[in-house]
């Protein structure tokens, strides 16, 4: 298992930094125990919309795919992006295929614990060039393009 | 009708690359059958059971004549001649081989088609009345909003995994011809008081093992938020959905368990927080969406045609297929013309690569280059002029076309059932053949009025036999095909759920408890009544009486 992360539009090996995991509700019931955490492991059943805590402290948070085909972990990172405004590394862990990167950074994850090649991942992100709906990658949808070129013609 | 621009075209043809790749990898073992499986349900590829079936997405069942001699070509070239339209206005090739199967997508990309989430626990193609556009009952043309769907959910980052399929309907018409009470979200645009359109959201409806008639959750909508709020329902059911049974995962059940009111709570207090955040389209945008869907230049013409009047007191043929097959046209002197693809003895929605391009040619010369799919497996030219209706009908027999069925008791909804479909219990199209053939009369037919009969193989109910006002469900007894019988059910504005009978029949018992269910009906009708009236009037008791006596 690599980590891969992704920055500045490369998704790339990354060494793996020591990280001192706990869960929200380990964390949750003694904050002062797990004082020292890094990284936060949120399962993939907790809706967000019930943390009302502040995550910033860590620099990692943690979303589970159990199955590829459990799609949760999608809206939990974009909410973690575009509602609390979360700025640290999420990162899918789980069951994390070359097919769902791309819907994966969409939605905000930029770690990712990927059993496959590199450059094959790289490659996958690079599949398409716009999308049409706004999501946590910042990415300006086809409507927006095409107004932008309206303008500019 | 709506057209890509580079951006459409651009993605269309970087999904067909990206399946090429996936199919190649799948080919060289680097994918196993299970890791290809999800991948290939994304572009619409299942394995059936003698065979991989392809099923080809209709946008709300919009067709151009070009894009029909491409199905035509597609039958052609790679099946073996025919194609067969869904209950969801798509289309499927039964027979394609799996190493075809990119080239076949580019062929479609080439006339601006594809087969992109027209299967897969996603937002599947969005469907519409097929009379859009075209109907005088109708508010306003719906497909914009089917379209801006369609953009919204293709390749929905958030909403590609969901804990099942996801099944949206568009109506803009009290006569609903689009089930939308039976879609996982079913979308009625109607004027509120002050006159303004908005939408009517339903959501929760559903056929497969346990049916439900939607409910309302929000009265009305405004059009300028429709995704907004799509987007709000979408997120409560991804996080929210049943995903440790497949039977529980669907939207409905989720709906149900929590019951309508604080489902909606639910999205509402989503909604709030992400309306005017950037997910609605802007106006510029919607706005040139909507003017592809411009009416056509109809002809300023009288309603009464002469020559029409004329070719009807001729033919009787001709006047019984203009009585059942054609419906009033919002522009004075044009009419829109049903296609019948449930010819007597035929397999209900199967149409071969000649009758599709002889479809086309129609089209091209009389409708506007214009071509509907229903989602009761026939097509509809949308707008022809009165005075060519008997030169539509004289071509359409010669392609064996004009069965003069539509809504009537032989046009009948089957799934493909046993004869293709790995899920099936129990055999479908023979059913809806022999009963075909026990009313072949059209005249006895036409006296008989509206009668659905919806046909499914198994409990999985693709066709809808849960809102047939006669419903057939095929299941397995030992080895052996029975079929229960339901009544009273109906998908369209007075939308129901047909009750079961009582006990299952065979194959040869249930053309016979047809037939009786019919005769009671012919028997204790009153003025006009539909068979679906004559039940709701008379209620279950006496027609199951006529149906089981001295079986």
């Amino acid at each position: 298992m690599k980590l891969l992360k992704l920055a500045h539009g490369r998704l790339l090996p990354a060494l793996e930094e020591a990280q001192e995991e706990v869960s929200l509700e380990d964390w949750r019931a003694n904050p002062q125990a797990h004082a020292g955490a890094t990284a936060l492991v949120i399962s993939n059943d907790v809706p967000l919309a019930d943390v009302r805590c502040d995550l910033s402290g860590f620099s990692v948070i943690v979303l589970d795919f159990p199955t590829f085909k459990d799609g949760r972990a999608y809206s939990q990172a974009r909410l973690l992006r575009e509602r609390y405004a979360y700025t640290g590394e999420i990162r899918a862990r789980g069951e994390v295929l070359r097919d769902q990167l791309s819907f994966m950074a969409r939605c905000g994850f930029d770690g990712f614990e990927f059993a496959g090649a590199a450059g094959d991942a790289e490659a996958a992100l690079e599949e398409f060039s716009f999308a049409y709906q706004p999501a946590a990658d910042g990415a300006l949808p086809v409507c927006r393009r095409r107004i932008a070129a309206a303008e500019a013609a | 009708m709506y057209r890509y621009d580079e951006f459409d075209a651009t993605l269309v043809a970087e999904r067909v690359a990206q399946f090429r790749g996936q199919v190649a990898r799948r080919l060289s073992g680097a994918l196993s059958e299970d890791e290809f499986k999800p991948l290939r349900l994304m572009n619409g590829l299942y394995l059936q059971l003698h065979a991989y079936m392809l099923r080809v997405a209709i946008p709300y069942g919009t067709l151009s004549s070009k894009q029909m001699r491409r199905l035509a070509h597609v039958a052609r070239k790679y099946d073996k001649g025919y194609g067969h339209f869904t209950t969801r206005q798509n289309i499927q090739y039964n027979w394609p081989a799996l190493v075809d199967t990119p080239d076949i997508l580019d062929d479609l990309a080439d006339v601006e088609m594809h087969a992109i989430q027209t299967s897969g626990n996603c937002i599947r193609n969005v469907t519409s009345d097929p009379y859009a556009g075209a109907t005088a009952d109708e508010i306003e043309d719906p497909r914009p909003y089917a379209e801006m769907i369609r953009q919204w959910s293709t390749f929905h980052p958030e909403f590609s995994f969901l804990p099942r399929k996801f099944k949206i309907a568009v109506t803009a018409s009290d006569h609903d011809r689009a089930a939308v009470k039976v879609h996982d979200i079913g979308l009625r645009l109607y004027p509120n008081e002050a006159g303004e359109a908005g939408f009517e959201v339903l959501v929760g409806g559903g056929l497969g093992r346990t049916p439900y008639v939607g409910h309302v959750i929000r009265r009305f909508l405004p059009k300028e938020h429709l995704l907004s709020y799509l987007e709000a329902i979408l997120r409560v059911y991804n996080t929210q959905g049943r995903r440790d049974n497949l039977y529980k995962a669907r939207i409905k059940i989720l709906v149900n368990s929590e019951g309508a009111d604080r489902f909606a709570d639910l999205v509402e207090a989503e909604w709030t927080k992400i309306k005017g955040r950037g997910v609605d389209l802007p106006a510029e945008e919607a706005a040139r969406i909507r003017a592809y869907f411009a009416p056509p230049d109809f002809e300023d013409l009288s309603d009464r045609s002469e020559k029409l009047e004329a070719a009807r007191a001729a033919d009787e043929d001709f006047a019984r297929w203009l009585r059942v097959n054609t419906k009033p046209h919002k522009a004075p002197g044009y009419a829109i013309v049903n296609i019948s693809l449930k010819s007597i003895g035929g397999v209900p929605g199967d149409i071969s690569d000649m009758q599709m391009e002889a479809v086309a040619d129609l089209a091209e010369a009389y409708s506007f280059d214009e071509i509907r799919a229903t989602h009761e497996q026939n097509l509809v030219l949308p707008h022809v002029k009165k005075d060519d209706l008997h030169a539509v009908w004289s071509a359409l027999g010669g392609a064996g076309l004009a069965t003069a069925n539509i809504g009537l008791v032989s046009d009948i909804i089957a799934c493909p059932g046993l004869d293709y479909c790995t899920l099936a219990n129990a055999r479908s199209i023979p059913i809806a053949q022999s009963i075909a053939e026990r009313f072949a009369d059209l005249g006895v037919q036409e006296d008989l009025g509206e009668l659905k009969i919806k046909i499914s193989g198994c409990i999985n109910a693709c066709g809808h036999h849960h809102v047939g006002h006669i419903g057939i469900l095929g299941v397995d007894k030992k080895g052996e095909e029975f079929y229960q019988i339901t009544l009273g059910g109906s998908g369209a504005e007075d939308a129901s759920l047909g009750e079961i009978a009582g006990r299952g029949l065979s194959s040869t018992q249930v053309v016979d408890a047809v037939e009786k269910l019919v005769g009671f009906y012919r028997g204790n009708r009153q003025d006009g009544e539909r068979f679906l009236d004559t039940y709701r009037r008379l209620g279950a008791g006496p027609f199951k009486e006529a149906l089981y006596e001295a079986a």
